[in-house]
């Protein structure tokens, strides 16, 4: 299946791009579509603890079932205000 | 005006409070974060704001259903601004209105916590001999830790 992976700020910067188009085996989880990521660009491990997961522009779990065509972000911890 | 909002336009903390205020308000809180010229010892030069923007907008009025749940009555409106924006600009303005001014304030303080948990916002610092993305929290909304800790400032 095709997933749209959007990645933010410094992730964003370690991958060089903020939007990836990937196929990925299914049946996916954002946990599957991670590790396809991190296996293509191993420098994005370093927040494999500390990120937090949306499906479709909300908030997810890493165990979430993703389906074909779902745009899933992978979020650094945030610092707005 | 919508009352959750992401905005790389200039924040208006005077317009949101008349689109907010009623005759029925006895207080109103405001809150404006503004870029400051100093973090962790470094000067600091400017600031980009990136957002994830669907979901800044619904954590945003995530937020304000949590406060109308906490302090009901009171109503909020939130902007943050996105973008390069220089020392002294205001980043995020807060309106909280409310009957009485204890409700307006803790739900004003309350917002501000929160965002600074929850709202998939990051900032780009642009510093004196470098640059580095700040981070913050771990993004969870359904953290009730987080919130009770958001709570307990509220109302300390």
């Amino acid at each position: 299946m095709r997933v749209t992976i959007r990645l933010f700020a410094r992730l964003r910067d370690l991958a060089g791009a903020g939007e990836l188009t990937r196929e990925i085996p299914g049946p996916a989880t954002a946990r599957t579509v991670w590790a396809s990521l991190t296996a293509e660009i191993p420098a994005l491990l370093e927040y494999e603890r500390t990120l937090s997961v949306a499906v479709n522009a909300e908030y997810s779990r890493m165990a979430a079932a993703v389906q074909d065509g779902d745009e899933v972000a992978f979020l650094p911890p945030v610092s707005g205000g | 005006m919508a009352l959750a909002a992401v905005t790389s336009e200039r924040l208006n903390v005077e317009a949101l409070t008349s689109e907010l205020t009623m005759g029925t308000d006895g207080a109103v809180a405001t809150f404006s974060g503004l870029v400051r010229n100093h973090n962790q010892g470094r000067t600091v030069l400017f600031l980009e704001y990136e957002a994830y923007e669907p979901l800044a907008v619904r954590a945003l009025a995530r937020i304000i259903d949590e406060t109308h749940g906490r302090w009901p009555g009171t109503r909020l409106g939130v902007h943050h601004r996105i973008g390069r924006l220089e020392i002294g600009e205001a980043s995020v303005v807060i309106v909280a209105a409310s009957a009485h001014r204890g409700d307006a304030f803790a739900a004003c303080r309350y917002a501000i916590e929160r965002i600074k948990q929850i709202v998939p916002i990051w900032k780009h610092e642009h510093f004196e001999g470098g640059d580095v993305w700040l981070e913050g929290a771990t993004a969870d909304p359904e953290d009730e830790t987080a919130k009770l800790h958001a709570f307990k400032i509220a109302c300390a």
